[in-house]
C-alpha cells in the first residue's frame, strides 16, 4: 500500500499527455518501433532483391533507434524528476462499449532503460550477426526476423496499457519462435521452437486473464487506471491479479515451473541465443511484475509468490548449469538462474524494483557477451557446442577469451565489476527484509552466488585453459573484427557499467518516478557495501565456488567422454526432470485423450448419423445413383415443407 | 443514388452470372472462367460501393431497404436491407468469391465440362449467401437458407475429391435438411403467432412477438436453434463439416466454411436472440456450455487430425464455440467480438484453405504425413502458410486477435469461469497450428519433394489480399467495429441487456482511464 502512494506521489503526473513543446524526439516516440519494423517488412517481402544489402539496413535501423531514445533520454533527464512521464498517444486500436484500448507509448525512466538496453545491445549483436551468419544463405530473413523482434520488444516496454504490452509480448514470441527453429530444415530446431511458444502460450493465459479481470474490477486496462485503482480493487482481486501476472512472467523469463523451454532454445543460432533468450526477451517477466509493482504491492502473497519463486529458479538453473557439457545450454541455465536473481528481486518490493533492474541491464552486457563468446568459440571450433571437446583455447583465441574472461568476472560478482555492484544489491535487499522469509532468501542469493562461481569457472577451464581436447581437424582462429568488436564493446560495458549505475545509487534515483522507492532509503556507502556480512560472505562463497571448480576441472584433465555421475549430477544433466514431469503430466494424458476423441467422434457422434444416413440410403435403393436419388428426396422434401406451409397458412386464413 | 436497389442488384448480378456462365457451351470453359471473374469483381465493386454510402451515424438501423409483396395472400415479401453486421458479412463474402475463383482456375480442368459448372455453381451460391444476409423476411430467409444447399451439395458431390465425396455431399445435405425443416416448422411458427413474415415488424418491445408467451417462444427458439446450431457448425452436430471439408475443393472449404457457416451464427444474433429475447437468456448457460465444449472438442480433435482439410475444419469448430460463446455472453464486447469473429475468421481460414489447397494441387493429396520441409522448397507459400496459421491461433497483430480478446472480455465480464475456461482453446490453437506447421513445411526435404514450385501468380494474387486484410484489420479493426457497435447496441436494446458495470464502478474513471486516479 505504501508503495501506491509512492507511485502516485512520485509518479504523479503518469499520463502528461506528450505536447509539441516536448519536442518531436519524445512525440515521435512511434518511430522507434516503426524504424525495425519497416525493415522487417522491407527484408521479407523484397525477397532476394535486398540480399546484397538488407544485413547492413536492419543493423542501421536499431543504431537509429538507439541514437534516437539516446536523444529521449537527454530530454527526459533535462525535466524535472516527477514529470519524466510522457504518455505518447498514437491512434486508436479498438473500443467496443466502454472497453477502449489505445495504441499509447508510456515513455519514463523505466521503459527509456529498456528501449536503450533493446536497441544498444540489439544493435551490437546486428553487428556480429553479419559476421555470424555471413555464409547462411538465408541471411536476410535472419535479419528480418531480428528486426521484427527487436520492434515486438520495444512495443512490449513502450506500451501504456496492458493489452498493448499483450501484442508486444506475444509478439516477442513470436520472433523467438522464428529464431530458434530458424534452421528449420533440422528436426530438433522445429521442435524447439514450437515448444518454447506452446510454454510462453500456456504463461500468457495468465496474462491474458488477467488483463480480464482487470478490465471487469476497474473498467480499464490501462496503466495509470489500474494502478490508480488498487486500493479499491480488494485484497483477492489483487492477488489473483499478480499471480496471473506472474504465470505471464514464469513463462516469458522461463521461471519455475515453465523453465524447460529455455534450453530446447539453444538450437536457435548463438547470437539470438544472446539477444533474446539472455539479454532481453527473457527479462519480459521481470519487467512486467516491476512495472505491475502497484499491483503487487497490494498483494503481499503474490509478492511473496515471485519472491520465492525467484529463490527456487535461482537454485535450480545454477545447479542445471553446474552439470551440462554444451556451452550453450551451461550458459541457458546461468541465464535462468541471474534471472531468477532479478525475479527474486522484484518479489521484495520497492526496496528491489532498481536493484532488479540493474542488475537486468549489466546483466544483458555480460550475458550477451558471453553468448557472443561462446558463439566465437562454436565459429572457431566447426560448431562444437560440448565444452569437453575444447581446451587451450585462450592462446588460439585471445579477444574471445579475453572478453570471455571479462564476462565471466562480472557474472560471478569478482568485485567492482558490473555483476558484483548489481549482485550485491539485491543479496542486500534480500537480506533487509524482515523476518525468517529475508533470511532464507538471502541464503539463497548467497548459494546462487557460490554456484554460479562454480560453473562459470567451470566453464571458464574447460574452455580456455587445460589440454587440448579438439576433434580432429579442427582448427581454431580468432573471429573476423565483425564479430569481436561488439564482444569488446560488451565486455567493456562488463566491466564498468555496474559501477556507474549503482555508485551512488544513481540509476534508482533515476528510477524512482517510475517504480517508486523503498520506505526507508538508506544512503549509498562503498565502505558499507564492502563490509557487511552479506557481502563478505557472497564473497567467500564465490572464492570457495571457482576454486572447487578450478580442483575439479583446472588441476585433474577433463576426460572426453562424461563421466557417469552421481545422482544430482545426472539430475541436473537433465535438467531436473522439467521435461519428464511435462511429459507425464500433460503431454501423454493428452495424447491418450486426444486418441480416445478422435475415436469417440468418427464411431460414436457421427457414426449416429451415419446410420440415419445408411438407412436412408437403403430405403432409395430403386433410385438409379445415390446423387440423383438424394435430390429427388430433397425436392421431396421441399415440397412436402412448402405443402405445410400452405395447409398451415390455409387453416390460420 | 439511395433508389438504386443495391442489395437486389448484388444478388441478381451473380445470379444471372451464373445462368450464362451455364448456358455457355462446353467448349468456352475458358470464357466461363473469365466471365465468372468478371462477374464477382463487379459484384465486390457494387458491395464496396454501396458500403462506402452506409452511414454509422443515422437512427435507421436497417438501410438500403426494398420491400416488394411477393406472395400477398401469405404475408410473404421480398424484403431486403442490411445493418453493420450483415453488411460486413456481405463484403466479407463478396471479397472471398472472386479469390475463390482464382484460386480454382486450374482445379477443375480435368473435369469432363473443365469446371464450367463449377464456375456457375459458386456465382449461384454467391447470389444466395448475399440473400441469406441482405433478407429482412424471414421467410425469404429461409427460402435462401435452403437454396443454398443445392449449389454447396453439387460442389461437393460432382466437383468435389476423394471417393468419399457423394457420401460426404449426402451427410451434408441430410443435416441441413433436418434442421431446415425444424426451421421451416419454427418460420410457420413465428408467422402464426406473429401474423407477419417481416423481422422488423416482429422484433422489439412493440413487435408482434413480443407478447408471446413462455413456452412456444422457447420452443421456436429451439427450431431456429438447432439449424443455426447444425449450420453453424456446434458441438455435437459438427461432424458434418469435417467430412464434407475433406471431400471437398478447397475453394468450396473456403465458401463452405469462410461464408455459408456463418449463417448459422449470424442467424442465432440476428434471428434467435431478437425475435425470443427471454427463451434466449433462458438458454444462456446451456448455450455456453456448449460453446465450451465445441471450443476445447473441436481444438482437441484438430490436434488429432492427420489430414489437412480435416484439421481446418476442426479448428473451424474451435472457433465457432468462441463465436457463439461471444454471442451468448450478453454484452457488447462479447457480441461485437463475435460479430467481428465471423469476419475475422472467414478471412484467416478462408486463406488457410486456399494455402493447403495449392499444396494439395502440387502433391494430390491432404495427408500431412506426404508433406515435410516444404518450407526449402517453396518458401513463400510456407511463409504464406505461417501467417494465416498465426493468425487462426490469434496472434495479436493479426486480425482474429481483436475479435477473439472481444470474445474473452465480453465472456469474463458476464462470467468469469467460461471465460477461463475458453483460454484452454488459446494454447490448444497453438499445438494444432505449429504442429501442422512443423510436420509439413519443417524438417529436411525429401527428394520426391525437391519439385514441389513456390506459388504462382496467380496463386499469390489469390492469397495476398487476404494476408494484407488479415493485417490491416489486425492493426486498425476499428473501421469494421464501427459498422458493427451500432448493431450490437441496437440488438442488446432489443434484448434489454447492458454491460455489467466494473467492480469499483468509479464515475471519474473513464475507460481508457486517460484522467484516471492522478491525484
Amino acid at each position: 500500500m505504501a508503495v501506491s502512494d509512492v507511485y502516485l506521489a512520485a509518479g504523479t503526473h503518469v499520463n502528461a499527455v506528450a505536447t509539441e513543446a516536448d519536442g518531436a524526439i519524445l512525440a515521435n516516440a512511434w518511430l522507434l518501433i516503426a524504424l525495425p519494423l519497416a525493415g522487417a517488412v522491407i527484408l521479407l517481402l523484397g525477397g532476394r532483391r535486398t540480399n546484397g544489402w538488407g544485413h547492413w539496413l536492419a543493423t542501421a535501423l536499431p543504431l537509429a533507434g538507439f541514437a534516437w531514445a539516446a536523444l529521449a533520454l537527454v530530454q527526459l533527464l533535462g525535466m524535472e524528476p516527477a514529470e519524466r512521464s510522457i504518455s505518447v498517444p498514437v491512434y486508436t486500436w479498438f473500443s467496443v462499449g466502454g472497453f477502449d484500448v489505445a495504441v499509447d507509448l508510456l515513455l519514463d525512466p523505466l521503459s527509456i532503460s529498456f528501449v536503450l538496453l533493446i536497441t544498444g545491445v540489439g544493435s551490437l549483436i546486428h553487428i556480429y550477426s553479419v559476421g555470424y551468419m555471413e555464409h547462411d544463405e538465408n541471411r536476410r530473413r535472419f535479419f528480418a526476423y531480428l528486426n521484427l523482434f527487436v520492434a515486438a520488444m520495444l512495443v512490449l516496454v513502450l506500451a501504456d496499457n496492458f493489452v498493448l504490452l499483450f501484442l508486444g509480448w506475444e509478439g516477442v514470441g513470436l520472433a523467438s519462435y522464428l529464431l530458434i527453429g530458424f534452421w528449420q530444415h533440422k528436426p530438433s530446431a522445429a521442435v524447439a521452437a514450437k515448444k518454447a511458444f506452446l510454454v510462453n502460450r500456456v504463461g500468457d493465459i495468465g496474462l491474458l486473464i488477467a488483463i480480464m479481470l482487470m478490465f471487469s474490477t476497474f473498467g480499464t486496462v490501462a496503466f495509470s487506471g489500474v494502478f490508480g485503482a488498487v486500493e479499491q480493487g480488494g485484497q483477492g482481486t489483487m492477488t489473483a491479479i499478480g499471480l496471473l501476472l506472474l504465470l505471464g512472467a514464469c513463462g516469458k523469463s522461463a521461471q519455475l515451473p515453465l523453465q524447460s523451454w529455455l534450453l530446447d532454445a539453444m538450437e536457435g543460432p548463438t547470437p539470438v541465443s544472446a539477444l533474446i533468450h539472455a539479454a532481453t526477451m527473457v527479462t519480459a517477466g521481470v519487467y512486467l511484475i516491476v512495472r505491475s509493482g502497484p499491483i503487487f504491492e497490494a498483494a503481499p502473497a503474490a509478492q511473496l509468490t515471485v519472491a520465492i519463486v525467484g529463490a527456487v529458479t535461482l537454485l535450480a538453473g545454477a545447479v542445471i548449469g553446474c552439470a551440462k557439457d554444451d556451452i550453450k545450454k551451461a550458459l541457458a541455465g546461468s541465464t535462468m538462474s541471474q534471472i531468477g536473481y532479478m525475479t527474486l528481486a522484484a518479489g521484495l518490493g520497492p526496496v528491489g524494483y532498481a536493484a532488479a533492474i540493474a542488475h537486468l541491464i549489466t546483466h544483458g552486457f555480460f550475458k550477451a557477451g558471453l553468448f557472443l563468446g561462446a558463439g566465437s568459440v562454436m565459429h572457431g571450433m566447426n560448431d562444437e557446442v560440448d565444452m569437453r571437446k575444447y581446451g587451450a583455447l585462450r592462446t588460439a583465441m585471445p579477444i574471445t577469451f579475453a572478453t570471455f574472461g571479462l564476462g565471466y568476472l562480472a557474472i560471478i560478482g569478482f568485485p567492482f565489476l558490473s555483476g558484483w555492484w548489481t549482485k550485491e544489491g539485491i543479496i542486500e535487499a534480500a537480506f533487509a527484509t524482515e523476518g525468517l522469509t529475508g533470511q532464507l532468501l538471502g541464503s539463497a542469493a548467497l548459494l546462487g552466488a557460490g554456484l554460479t562461481a562454480f560453473y562459470m569457472t567451470r566453464m571458464m577451464v574447460m574452455t580456455f585453459f587445460g589440454e587440448k581436447r579438439w576433434d580432429d581437424g579442427v582448427r581454431p582462429h580468432e573471429s573476423p573484427t565483425s564479430m569481436t568488436a561488439p564482444m569488446i564493446v560488451l565486455a567493456v560495458g562488463s566491466v564498468f557499467l555496474g559501477g556507474i549505475l549503482v555508485f551512488g545509487y544513481r540509476f534508482a534515483a533515476f528510477l524512482e518516478p517510475a517504480i517508486g522507492a523503498p520506505e526507508e532509503p538508506h544512503a549509498f556507502s562503498l565502505a558499507a557495501m564492502l563490509t557487511s556480512g552479506p557481502s563478505l560472505a557472497a564473497l567467500g562463497l564465490m572464492v570457495v565456488g571457482a576454486a572447487a571448480a578450478w580442483f575439479m576441472y583446472g588441476r585433474a584433465p577433463v576426460p572426453r567422454e562424461a563421466p557417469a555421475g552421481n545422482v544430482i549430477t545426472v539430475a541436473a544433466r537433465n535438467e531436473l526432470y522439467g521435461n519428464a514431469i511435462n511429459e507425464g503430466l500433460l503431454m501423454r494424458p493428452g495424447q491418450v485423450l486426444t486418441k480416445a476423441l478422435v475415436v469417440i467422434d468418427t464411431k460414436v457422434v457421427d457414426g449416429l448419423v451415419n446410420g440415419v444416413a445408411a438407412s436412408v440410403r437403403n430405403s432409395s435403393e430403386g433410385l438409379r445413383t445415390a446423387q440423383t436419388g438424394f435430390a429427388r428426396t430433397y425436392a421431396l422434401t421441399m415440397l412436402f415443407g412448402a405443402a405445410i406451409v400452405v395447409a398451415t397458412l390455409a387453416v390460420r386464413i | 443514388m439511395t433508389d438504386i436497389p443495391w442489395l437486389t442488384l448484388a444478388i441478381a448480378l451473380p445470379a444471372l452470372g451464373g445462368l450464362g456462365v451455364a448456358l455457355l457451351p462446353r467448349e468456352r470453359a475458358e470464357t466461363a472462367k473469365r466471365v465468372t471473374l468478371g462477374v464477382t469483381l463487379v459484384t465486390l465493386a457494387l458491395v464496396a460501393a454501396m458500403a462506402s454510402m452506409f452511414t454509422t451515424s443515422g437512427t435507421e438501423r436497417l438501410q438500403f431497404t426494398e420491400v416488394y409483396p411477393w406472395i400477398p395472400r401469405f404475408g410473404v415479401s421480398y424484403a431486403v436491407g442490411v445493418d453493420g453486421i450483415a453488411l460486413v458479412l456481405i463484403l466479407m463474402s463478396a471479397v472471398l468469391v472472386p479469390l475463390v475463383v482464382l484460386a480454382a482456375w486450374k482445379e477443375n480442368d480435368d473435369a469432363d465440362d473443365q469446371g464450367k459448372g463449377y464456375f456457375a455453381l459458386i456465382l449461384i451460391l454467391e447470389a444466395m449467401m448475399i440473400g441469406v444476409f441482405a433478407a429482412t423476411d424471414i421467410f425469404l430467409f429461409y427460402v435462401f437458407f435452403e437454396a443454398m444447399l443445392i449449389p454447396v451439395y453439387f460442389m461437393i458431390g460432382r466437383y468435389g475429391r476423394g471417393p468419399d465425396r457423394r457420401r460426404a455431399a449426402i451427410k451434408f445435405l441430410l443435416y441441413s435438411l433436418l434442421g431446415g425443416l425444424l426451421m421451416l416448422v419454427a418460420v410457420i411458427g413465428v408467422y402464426v403467432y406473429g401474423g407477419t413474415f417481416l423481422w422488423s415488424d416482429l422484433v422489439g418491445a412493440e413487435g408482434a412477438l413480443a407478447g408471446l408467451d413462455t413456452q412456444p417462444a422457447r420452443w421456436l427458439f429451439l427450431g431456429f436453434f438447432i439449424a443455426f446450431a447444425i449450420k453453424a457448425p456446434m458441438w455435437p452436430v459438427h461432424t458434418w463439416l469435417p467430412t464434407a471439408a475433406g471431400s471437398s475443393r478447397p475453394g468450396t472449404a473456403v465458401l463452405l466454411v469462410g461464408v455459408l457457416d456463418k449463417v448459422g451464427t449470424y442467424g442465432m444474433l440476428r434471428y434467435c436472440l431478437e425475435m425470443f429475447p427471454e427463451a434466449a437468456k433462458w438458454f444462456v448457460w446451456p448455450v455456453v456450455v456448449l460453446s465450451l465444449v465445441s471450443i476445447i472438442y473441436g481444438a482437441i480433435l484438430a490436434i488429432g487430425q492427420s489430414d489437412m482439410l480435416r484439421l481446418i475444419a476442426y479448428t473451424s469448430v474451435s472457433h465457432f464455440g468462441f463465436i457463439t460463446l461471444g454471442i451468448f455472453a450478453m454484452t457488447s464486447q462479447g457480441q461485437s467480438g463475435a460479430a467481428l469473429y465471423m469476419v475475422n475468421h472467414g478471412f484467416a481460414t478462408g486463406a488457410l484453405f486456399l494455402i493447403v489447397g495449392f499444396l494439395i494441387t502440387r502433391q494430390g493429396s491432404s495427408a500431412i504425413a506426404d508433406y515435410q520441409g516444404v518450407q526449402k522448397a517453396a518458401p513463400v507459400l510456407a511463409g504464406s502458410f505461417l501467417v494465416v496459421g498465426l493468425a487462426s491461433l490469434a496472434l495479436p497483430g493479426l486480425s482474429p486477435f481483436v475479435s477473439e480478446f472481444l470474445v474473452f472480455i465480453g465472456t469474463f465480464s458476464f462470467h468469469p469461469v467460461p471465460a477461463i475456461i475458453a483460454t484452454v482453446g488459446v494454447v490448444l490453437a497453438a499445438l494444432y497450428i505449429l504442429w501442422m506447421y512443423q510436420r509439413t513445411m519443417t524438417g529436411p526435404l525429401p527428394e520426391r519433394l525437391a519439385q514441389l514450385g513456390d506459388l504462382s501468380r496467380r496463386e499469390v494474387w489469390a492469397v495476398a489480399p487476404l494476408l494484407a486484410l488479415i493485417v490491416l484489420f489486425g492493426v486498425y479493426p476499428q473501421p469494421l467495429l464501427d459498422v458493427i457497435n451500432p448493431a450490437v447496441q441496437e440488438t442488446m436494446q432489443q434484448i434489454d441487456v447492458t454491460d455489467p458495470a466494473p467492480v469499483i464502478g468509479d464515475a471519474d474513471l473513464t475507460a481508457d482511464g486517460q484522467e484516471g486516479e492522478s491525484e
